[in-house]
C-alpha cells in the first residue's frame, strides 16, 4: 500500500558491498542529522497498481514470515550500529513504511522502534511516523503505537470514490479512511497525513473534487498528492495495455494537480514538496531529511540508505535478506560512492522539488542561466536569500526545469 | 591462375572472328539469369564441378543477398559445338536494372546476340521487355528460352505463345530449359554458335574498343571490359580514351574465363579486359572508344555519353562527427561508381553532409547500403528529389538539386525531367493502373495486349512523381504483379512550387519539397500532420506550417506540455532518479535544434522515410 516507502520496484546498478557491510573508507559518519527507514515487506493483497517491494503470504515463498520479521529488522538495527562505529547518531526522524506495517501486531513495530532508541537514541522531539492502511487499524493498535513513541501516522486514503479504489484494487470502503484518521487523532496522534492518487482512469474532476474535501474536513495537517504512476509489471499495467481501461493523460493530470493545490491552499495546506501539502507544522520532517541529503539507515529488504554520499540498498526478497542477516552479513545488494558532482546533481534535483527552492550556490554557470531563463518563462521566481523555487507552473514541469538547472 | 582450363580453345588475339559469337542474356530478376550462366560456365567446362558456386559471377555481396547483378561482367568460354569446330563464347552479362538503362545499352552494343530468358511460370516482365527494345533497336539477334521449365507452375505453351508474339517468331522457336538441371543447355549453346552472327571488323584498321564496364580493383586498379570492333590491342602499347584525349600504358590486356587471364592481344570482335594502372573509374568511361595513342582511330564508336545523375538525395551522418568518415567513404566508393557524384552541403536541420546525385532510385540505395554496410556509417538520407531547371523572369537560368535552394518567386518557368515508363500487368488491373498514373500526372501514351491475359502500357510520367513510393503503389494496387521499367525522356515544363515546412516560424531545410501545385496542400497537410505525431511536446506550443512563400496552406499545432514531473522522490527513487535524469541530458544531447524546438533524430528519419520509401522497380 506504500506511497512514501523508500523501496521501489526497480534496484539500480551499483557496486558490491563489502560482508560486513563496512562503509568507503574516508566516508563522513556523524556529519549530517541521521534518520532510520524500517521497511515492512508485507500485504494481505497486493495492490493493482503497486510495483513496490512487498509480498502477501502466498508470495512469500518458504524461509521469511511476517511473525519472524521484527527480529531479523531488530538485528539489522543492531548491524547498522555496529558498521558506523561509536559515533553519537541520535535519531531525528523514524518513519515506518511498506507495504503495510500496521499488517504486523502493534507489539512488533514497537519492538523496531526500542531498538532504534537503544542502538542510537531517539533526538528530543523525533518525529516517528508510520504508514497504515484503514483496514488495518483499529483503536486499540493506534493507542499502543502511540503508547510506543509514534507521532505521526500517514494513512493510505487514495480516493473517496468507490469505483477509484476498485480501479486501483484497494480493499477498504471510502469511509473507512477517514473514520481511521478520527481514531488516530483520538488515541492522540497530533500528526495524521492522508495519501491521494489522482489520475486514476474513470476518476472524473468531481470526484477528486470530494477526495480533496474529504480529506481536508478530516482535520489532517498533512495531504501527500501523487499522480498515478503505471509501473511496468502491475496489474494496472496489464489492463491499460489490453485497453480494459484507458492511459493516465498527462493534461488531466495537470488539471487535477491545480485542483489540489487549489483546494488544499483555500483549506489552509501549504506546498512544501511537489506532491506534499502541509498546515503549519505539519511537515514530514522525514521525507524532508530525503530531500536535504541527510543521513538515513533504511531497514528492512530492498531498503535503501544513504550515509555520507554512499547509497546502498538491501537485497530483495525477504528469505535472502533473513538469511544474510543471520550469518552475520551485510544485507546489502548494492552501493553507489557518489562524486562530488554526482551529489550536487542530486542536490539540485531534491531542492528544486521544495517550495525553500534551491541555493544558487550549488549551480554551475550554465544550470544558473537556465534558471534564470525559468524565472523569465514564469516557471520559476527568487526566493529567500540567494535561492530559486518553482511557481505552480514550474512545480508541474519540474523535471524539465531540472535537466536544465544541473548543467 | 587458380583454375586449369579444361578446355583451351583459341588463344586470345588469335581467334579468327567467324569463331566468335558475342552474345548476352536479358531476364528479369529471378528469372534465372545467373543460374543459366554458371550452368554455361560448366557446360563449356571453364569451372570445375567442386568450385561452383551459386552465381559465379556476381562477385559482389549485395548483388548475391539480391539475387541482381549491379556490375557486368564477361566471361570468355570456349565451346566445342555439334558442328565440330571450336567457338568462343564471349557472354557478357548486363546489368539488371532499370537506374542502369545506359550500361545495359552498351553491353548490349557489345554483342550480337540476345539470349531473351523467360521464367515459364510467369511470364515478360516490364524490365525485361525495356531490354528487349533496346536490343531489338540495335539489329540483335534474339533467341528467345523459357527458363525453369521443370518447375510444377510452368506454363510453356502460353509464356512461348506470348513471347512469339512479342518478338515475331513461332511458337516452336522458342527453347526451353531448366538452368537449374542443365536441361537444354547444350541445345541453347548450340543455338548461339548457329544462329548468332559472328563480329564483323577490320583487322588491320587503327584500334577501335568499346568500353562496356570499368571497376575498380583494390590490387590492379581499374579493370576496364571492352569489346574491340576494329584492329587489335596489345599488351605493352599506349593507348587513348577518345572522349578525353587521356592517354595510358596498356599494362595488360586479358579475358575472363572465369578468372582473370593475360593474354597478349585482343582481336577483332574480342571481348576482354584492359588494366591500366589508373586508380579511378572516371577515367575509364563507360561507352567510350578506347584507341591506340600512335596511329589511333579518327573516330570514335559513336553512342557515348555521360552519366547523368537523375534523382538526388540529401546524405547525412546521423553521429555529426562521422561527417569526415563519410567523405572519405563516399571518396572511395566514386573509385568504382563513375555514376555518382556529390558535393557537401550544410542542413540547419541535419549538420553537415553531402548532396548526392544518383542514376536512380536503386542506385541511391545501393549506394547508401554500402555506405552502411561496407563503411559502417549511420545514415539519414533526405527524401529524393530529381533536377529541376528553373527558368527566372530575368532571363537567368537555375539548376536546383536540392528542394530548399528552389527560389521562391519571380519564377518564370520550372522544367522537370519526364521518364517513359513501361508498365506490365494482367489486364484486369488495367483500370487500376490508370488511376495512379493519372494521380501522378501520367499521360498515357499506348498500351498493347500481350497476350489475352497481359497488357503493356506505356506511359510518360515525371521522374518526380516515381521517386516517391509509386512502386509500392502499383505493386498494392496489382497485388504485386505489375512490373515496371523506366527510362528517361527528356523534360517538361510545370507548375510546381516549392512548400516549406515551417516549425515555431523557423522553417526546416530537410523537410523542403517541390510538388505540383495541385499537391501542395495534400503534402503540407500530411507532412505537418506526421510531424506533430513525431515531435515530442514542447514546454511551448508549437505551431507547425506548411507554406507556399510567405502563404500557409496548412498548420498544425504541438500543443504545449503541461505536465513533466515524476509524482515521487523518496529515499529509494533517488538514485533511479538521477540515472534517469543522466540518460534524458544524453537524450536530449542527440536532439535536434530546429530555433528553439528540441526534435528527436528519430523524428527526422521517420518523417523522411515513411512516406519517400524508394519504389523499387523490378
Amino acid at each position: 500500500m506504500s506511497q512514501t516507502g523508500g523501496v521501489p520496484s526497480t534496484p539500480p546498478a551499483g557496486e558490491p558491498v563489502p560482508a560486513d557491510g563496512s562503509l568507503p573508507e574516508g566516508t563522513a559518519v556523524g556529519e549530517r542529522p541521521f534518520s532510520m527507514y524500517l521497511h515492512v515487506p508485507y500485504c494481505r493483497t497486493r495492490c493493482g497498481y503497486c510495483d513496490f517491494n512487498t509480498y502477501t503470504a502466498t508470495e512469500l515463498g518458504g524461509g521469511a514470515s511476517q511473525a519472524s520479521y521484527a527480529a531479523q529488522a531488530v538485528a539489522e538495527i543492531r548491524f547498522a550500529r555496529r558498521v558506523l562505529g561509536a559515533v553519537d547518531l541520535p535519531v531525528r526522524t523514524v518513519f515506518v513504511g511498506g507495504g503495510t506495517p500496521t499488517l504486523l501486531p502493534a507489539a512488533d513495530l514497537a519492538a523496531m522502534l526500542a531498538a532504534v532508541r537503544e542502538e542510537f537514541g531517539l533526538a528530543p522531539g523525533a518525529e516517528v511516523t508510520t504508514e497504515a492502511n484503514p483496514d488495518s487499524v483499529d483503536p486499540a493498535a493506534l493507542a499502543a503505537l502511540r503508547e510506543a513513541g509514534f507521532t505521526r501516522i500517514s494513512f493510505g486514503m487514495q480516493s473517496s470514490a468507490p469505483h477509484v479504489l476498485a480501479v486501483l484494487e484497494r480493499t477498504h470502503t471510502p469511509g473507512r479512511a477517514l473514520a481511521a484518521v478520527g481514531e488516530a487523532r483520538a488515541a492522540g496522534f497530533a500528526h495524521v497525513s492522508l495519501d491521494l492518487i489522482y489520475g486514476t482512469p474513470g476518476e472524473r474532476e468531481v470526484d477528486f473534487a470530494a477526495s480533496l474535501a474529504d480529506a481536508v474536513g478530516s482535520g489532517v495537517d498533512h495531504v501527500s498528492a501523487y499522480a498515478l504512476i503505471v509501473e511496468e509489471g502491475t496489474r494496472l499495467a496489464a489492463r491499460i495495455r489490453r485497453g480494459e481501461l484507458a492511459p493516465p493523460d498527462d493534461d488531466v493530470a495537470a488539471d487535477r494537480y491545480l485542483q489540489a493545490e487549489a483546494a488544499l491552499t483555500a483549506a489552509g495546506y501549504d506546498w512544501y514538496e511537489v506532491s506534499n501539502w502541509a498546515r503549519p507544522g505539519g511537515a514530514c520532517r522525514h521525507n524532508l531529511a530525503y530531500w536535504h541529503s541527510a543521513d538515513w539507515w533504511g531497514i528492512g529488504p530492498g531498503a535503501h540508505s544513504h550515509v555520507g554520499g554512499v547509497r546502498w540498498w538491501n537485497v530483495r526478497h525477504p528469505a535472502a535478506y533473513g538469511q544474510r542477516l543471520a550469518a552475520g552479513a551485510s544485507p546489502a545488494q548494492a552501493r553507489e560512492v557518489l562524486s562530488a558532482e554526482q551529489r550536487r546533481v542530486e542536490d539540485v534535483m531534491l531542492r528544486l522539488r521544495l517550495a525553500d527552492g534551491v541555493p544558487r550556490g550549488l549551480l554551475r554557470p550554465a544550470g544558473r542561466v537556465a534558471l534564470d531563463d525559468a524565472v523569465a518563462r514564469g516557471l520559476a521566481v527568487p526566493a529567500g536569500v540567494d535561492r530559486v523555487a518553482l511557481t505552480l507552473r514550474g512545480r508541474l514541469l519540474a523535471d524539465a526545469v531540472t535537466r536544465d538547472a544541473v548543467d | 591462375m587458380a583454375l586449369t582450363q579444361r578446355a583451351s580453345g583459341p588463344a586470345p588475339g588469335a581467334t579468327d572472328p567467324a569463331r566468335i559469337r558475342n552474345f548476352c542474356i536479358i531476364a528479369h530478376i529471378d528469372h534465372g539469369k545467373s543460374t543459366l550462366a554458371d550452368r554455361m560456365l560448366q557446360h563449356t567446362g571453364v569451372v570445375e564441378e567442386r568450385v561452383m558456386r551459386a552465381q559465379y559471377l556476381d562477385r559482389m555481396d549485395i548483388e548475391r543477398e539480391r539475387g541482381i547483378t549491379i556490375k557486368s561482367q564477361a566471361v570468355r568460354l570456349p565451346y566445342l559445338a555439334k558442328d565440330g569446330a571450336s567457338y568462343v563464347l564471349n557472354l557478357i552479362d548486363t546489368p539488371g536494372h532499370v537506374d542502369f538503362t545506359y550500361e545495359v545499352s552498351r553491353s548490349l552494343a557489345a554483342c550480337e546476340g540476345a539470349v531473351l530468358l523467360v521464367d515459364a511460370a510467369q511470364g515478360i516482365e516490364a524490365q525485361t521487355l525495356a531490354n528487349l527494345y533496346l536490343a531489338l533497336e540495335n539489329d540483335m539477334v534474339i533467341i528467345p528460352v523459357l527458363n525453369k521449365i521443370d518447375l510444377p507452375a510452368a506454363q510453356p505453351e502460353k509464356y512461348a505463345a506470348e513471347l512469339a508474339h512479342v518478338i515475331g517468331c513461332e511458337p516452336d522457336e522458342v527453347l526451353q530449359v531448366s538452368a537449374k538441371t542443365g536441361h537444354g543447355v547444350e541445345a541453347l549453346l548450340d543455338a548461339v554458335v548457329a544462329r548468332v552472327p559472328p563480329p564483323v571488323g577490320e583487322a588491320d584498321a587503327p584500334a577501335r574498343a568499346m568500353i562496356f564496364d570499368s571497376v575498380y580493383d583494390t590490387y590492379r586498379g581499374v579493370v576496364t571490359y571492352v569489346r574491340v570492333v576494329d584492329g587489335h590491342l596489345s599488351t605493352r602499347e599506349r593507348i587513348a580514351m577518345m572522349s578525353t584525349g587521356a592517354t595510358h600504358d596498356l599494362l595488360e590486356v586479358g579475358v575472363i574465363s572465369p578468372e582473370p587471364t593475360p593474354a597478349d592481344a585482343l582481336g577483332v570482335g574480342e571481348v576482354g579486359y584492359l588494366i591500366t594502372g589508373v586508380k579511378d573509374v572516371r577515367q575509364s568511361r563507360v561507352g567510350d572508344t578506347v584507341t591506340t595513342a600512335r596511329k589511333g582511330a579518327a573516330a570514335p564508336l559513336g553512342g557515348y555519353r555521360d552519366p547523368k545523375p537523375m534523382v538526388f538525395s540529401g546524405l547525412y551522418p546521423l553521429d555529426g562527427s562521422d561527417y569526415p568518415e563519410l567523405r572519405d567513404s563516399l571518396d572511395k566508393l566514386k573509385l568504382n561508381d563513375a555514376a555518382l557524384v556529390y558535393e557537401p552541403e550544410s542542413s540547419a536541420a541535419l549538420g553537415f553532409g553531402f548532396r548526392c546525385g544518383f542514376l536512380g532510385l536503386l542506385h541511391l540505395e545501393i549506394v547508401r547500403e554500402r555506405l552502411e554496410r561496407e563503411f559502417g556509417l549511420d545514415l539519414i538520407s533526405t527524401a529524393p528529389n530529381v533536377v529541376y531547371r528553373v527558368d527566372m523572369d530575368d532571363g537567368s537560368e537555375l539548376t536546383v538539386t536540392n528542394p530548399s535552394e528552389f527560389p521562391a518567386g519571380k519564377v518564370a518557368a520550372v522544367h522537370e525531367p519526364v521518364v517513359r515508363a513501361t508498365i506490365l500487368a494482367p489486364s484486369e488491373y488495367v483500370g487500376a493502373i490508370m488511376e495512379l498514373c493519372q494521380s501522378r500526372r501520367g499521360t498515357l501514351e499506348g498500351m498493347d495486349y500481350l497476350s489475352e491475359e497481359r497488357v503493356e502500357l506505356r506511359y510518360s510520367l515525371p521522374l518526380a512523381e516515381i521517386v516517391f513510393d509509386f512502386f509500392d503503389a502499383l505493386k498494392s494496387k496489382t497485388r504485386g504483379y505489375a512490373s515496371l521499367d523506366y527510362e528517361p525522356h527528356g523534360e517538361q515544363s510545370a507548375d510546381l512550387v516549392k512548400v516549406d515546412i515551417l516549425l515555431h516560424g523557423d522553417p526546416v531545410d530537410a523537410f523542403s519539397a517541390v510538388v505540383h501545385r495541385e499537391k501542395a496542400y495534400a503534402y503540407g497537410v500530411a507532412m505537418a500532420g506526421k510531424l506533430r505525431e513525431l515531435i515530442p511536446r514542447q514546454q511551448f506550443e508549437v505551431p507547425i506550417q506548411a507554406a507556399i512563400g510567405s502563404r500557409v496552406i496548412a498548420r498544425e499545432t504541438i500543443r504545449a506540455i503541461r505536465k513533466d514531473v515524476l509524482a515521487k522522490c523518496y529515499g529509494g527513487d533517488i538514485s533511479r532518479k538521477r540515472k534517469l535524469l543522466e540518460k534524458q541530458k544524453e537524450g536530449k544531447k542527440r536532439m535536434k535544434m530546429v530555433g528553439r524546438v528540441e526534435v528527436p533524430q528519430e523524428a527526422f528519419i521517420a518523417a523522411l522515410s515513411t512516406e519517400s520509401t524508394p519504389a523499387k522497380p523490378k
